[in-house]
């Protein structure tokens, strides 16, 4: 089990100190949790009005939605925990569309049972990580499922954003002579995760990448000229990614791994355990596809950013047609990477 | 990071190449054994660096590929019976049976665990001493003395419910048999390196004499084995045949002999069949009459097996080095990792998945 125990001071509520079913089917139970538990943390006029739904003023510019669901396992890990990441997880995804995020909504399966402590805990995370990231959480759902019908908690975000202006990011625009440039180190949220779980007996000094890269981006991509295209890297990995691009744009990669940045603790875990930190996920990564002229100042101007520190240029796009990855082994032979297959590792996210 | 990145340093494997180059006068065919050892070379691409006419073959140094369809068969049959927890390593979980895999049978509704070590298993047993738990004890002699452990555990802790399903192999029986097929081609072995640092190397001093063949023991990282096959090629090269420990930093002579103990506590040498080298005998491990009761085939009673592998598979023939996995005409199109014919095209040290995770485009684009 994890190590990061929920508080041992149970936050007070009227009633059960667990979660009953009777929580989720709108009575007394179900208005003392919302009152309780949810708008203390998630206080927003939109929340306390408890209409079915928001109405949002309107967005200048391209509204841009993208959704999520989040089941990882276990529920608190080194460097978050599912609250934050159903909150970054979803503002990511809206900020690699190049978009800023705005306002988000909050779907919760709950297993009958849990901690009413537990559940609080997640609702803070998520409340401030939404204020990490100002977005409002402006709608949301409760739903309690019998015991064993679900693992303890499984949250579904959707986020609203807005376009940012004049940007143009689309894998239709990769080309050949493109470099591929992760903001930093990979594979930290998948052997953060494994390593919380207890069940490997691995202790390793490594804290999930899970941030919000809105900022970041805004900071550096978006005003950038030259960047084609950029992914978060989750399930699946840096791999995932880039057989996506491959697929879509119908080009060929070729990957330099000795370029390619991994911590220390991670590369020893994937040695142990016999994976490739190119398929391991991420929660606060970001790979772009930009022109070869402007990739070296790229790279510089994400090193000046707090989330971009290891920053660095890991391959380029070599040829149109044949949809493949190829890495260049660190003495100098070309191998395939094949696409991520299977789940090595299981409810990461 | 230290012992690693000393063996993956490409400065000297530059160096080693070049002396390789320098060595080989003429066209030599080496055998490395382990799956691990076949990974790391076409990961690596070592491969493509070695110098033409040295040529590679890839042996039946995985124990997942070896293990034969019946055993798959019989695993399934007793990860199907109610109240058992099967637990095993992930290897296996997508290695065909005759009918599906334990991935398929655990969405059918098995309780199939993944475990990375055999004393995992013996703590779930403790936990749920109303289920029946089996291990699924494969592999060569580097997971025998674990699988070994786990047995002696349980019965210092009197966990009855606990159960092996032994299908351990041995790998000088395996090296034997390549050489004494008539067409064997294999002129020098580069052998398991992690296998030797448990069993130590004498077994191999006497295959080397026997049969004029020399043996490097080799490790498993890309100058390992670059210096294991120059060491090879250079007693080829000289009329040698001996045994040579390249891998010294784990290997010696005389092996672990805690863990031989513990394997000669538990287990007994037998005859054993292999996937695609058919009945070797005196190859494998089984429990010896003191531990039967742990013997999970007793435990459950299993109707006789009518296994029969794929008859296209040509996973055989692999595993002796007799073809290379793109010289399979279903390499690549019949046979893939989710549409597997054999055990070679799933398991992590299987030469046809190393063929197809690393070098496809090479191998298939060399067959049209």
């Amino acid at each position: 089990m994890s190590q990061f125990s929920p508080p041992a001071c149970p936050v007070p509520h009227e009633g059960a100190d667990r979660i009953l079913l009777a929580h989720g089917e709108g009575g007394r139970l179900m208005r003392r949790l919302i009152r309780d538990v949810f708008l203390p943390a998630l206080d927003h006029p939109q929340l306390r009005a408890r209409a079915d739904g928001a109405c949002l003023p309107p967005v200048e510019g391209t509204p841009v939605v993208s959704t999520d669901s989040f089941v990882v396992s276990p529920l608190f890990f080194p460097g978050g925990s599912i609250g934050s990441l159903a909150v970054y997880g979803t503002v990511n995804d809206l900020a690699v569309c190049g978009a800023e995020p705005l306002y988000i909504s909050v779907a919760w399966i709950v297993e009958e049972g849990l901690p009413v402590a537990v559940l609080s805990r997640i609702v803070e995370d998520l409340a401030r990580a939404a204020r990490t990231c100002a977005v409002s959480v402006v709608t949301a759902d409760t739903k309690v499922v019998p015991n064993g019908a679900a693992d303890q908690v499984f949250l579904t975000t959707t986020g609203i954003g807005r376009l940012r202006p004049g940007i143009q990011w689309d894998v239709q625009r990769v080309c050949v002579g493109d470099r591929i440039v992760v903001s930093g180190p990979i594979g930290d949220h998948g052997i953060a995760v494994l390593a919380a779980r207890g069940t490997l007996g691995l202790e390793l000094d490594l804290a999930s990448d899970s941030a919000p890269l809105h900022e970041l981006i805004g900071a550096t991509l978006a005003h950038s000229p030259g960047v084609h295209f950029v992914r978060d890297p989750t399930r699946g990995g840096v791999a995932a990614v880039l057989h996506e691009v491959t697929e879509a744009a119908q080009v060929t990669l070729e990957i330099e791994e000795a370029a390619v940045p991994v911590r220390d603790p991670v590369r020893s875990a994937c040695e142990i355990l016999g994976l490739d930190p190119l398929y391991v996920a991420c929660e606060g990564r970001l790979v772009a596809f930009v022109s070869p002229e402007s990739a070296s100042s790229i790279v510089r101007l994400l090193q000046s950013h707090p989330l971009g520190l290891r920053a660095a240029s890991i391959g380029q796009v070599t040829g149109r047609g044949l949809a493949e990855v190829h890495v260049r082994s660190p003495l100098g032979a070309l191998r395939v990477l094949d696409e991520p297959a299977g789940a090595p590792l299981p409810r990461i996210c | 990071m230290r012992y690693l990145d000393e063996y993956r340093d490409p400065r000297l494997a530059a160096r080693l190449l070049d002396e390789l180059r320098r060595t080989v006068s003429r066209p030599w065919t080496i055998m490395e054994v382990c799956g691990g050892q076949t990974h790391t070379l076409l990961r690596s691409g070592l491969e493509q660096l070695v110098p033409r006419g040295l040529s590679m073959v890839h042996g039946p140094g995985c124990p997942v590929c070896v293990t034969p369809q019946e055993t798959i068969d019989r695993a399934l049959l007793i990860a199907a019976q109610p109240g058992v927890i099967f637990c095993s390593f992930g290897d296996m979980l997508r290695v065909p049976g005759s009918e599906g895999n334990l991935l398929e049978a655990r969405a059918r509704g098995a309780d199939v665990r993944i475990v990375y070590s055999p004393l995992d298993a013996v703590q779930i047993a403790r936990q749920h001493r109303d289920r029946q738990v089996v291990f699924f004890a494969v592999g060569f002699e580097t997971t025998a003395p674990a699988t070994a452990l786990a047995a002696r555990q349980a019965r210092l802790w009197q966990v009855t419910n606990f159960s092996l399903l032994v299908a351990h192999v041995l790998v000088p029986p395996a090296m034997e048999a390549i050489l004494q097929a008539p067409d064997n081609q294999v002129q020098a072995f580069l052998a398991p390196g992690h296998v030797c640092t448990i069993t130590g190397f004498e077994a191999y001093c006497d295959l080397a004499a026997r049969y004029r063949v020399p043996i490097v023991v080799t490790g498993f990282e890309p100058v390992d084995l670059l210096e294991g096959i120059l060491w090879a090629v250079r007693q080829l090269e000289a009329g040698r045949y001996r045994v040579e420990n390249q891998y010294a930093r784990s290997v010696r002579r005389q092996g672990n002999r805690e863990a031989q103990q513990v394997v000669a506590e538990v287990y007994e040498v037998c005859d054993r069949t292999w996937r695609g080298l058919g009945m070797l005998a005196q190859s494998g491990l089984k429990l010896r009459d003191a531990y039967a009761d742990l013997d999970a085939e007793r435990r459950f009673a299993l109707p006789p097996s009518r296994s029969k592998e794929n008859a296209e598979c040509r996973s055989g023939d692999v595993l002796r080095g007799r073809i290379r996995p793109p010289d399979c005409p279903a390499f690549g199109t019949r046979c893939t990792p989710e549409h597997p014919l054999g055990a070679p095209m799933v398991s992590s040290e299987g030469a046809c998945a190393a063929y197809w995770h690393y070098a496809r485009r090479q191998a298939v684009g060399s067959r049209s």
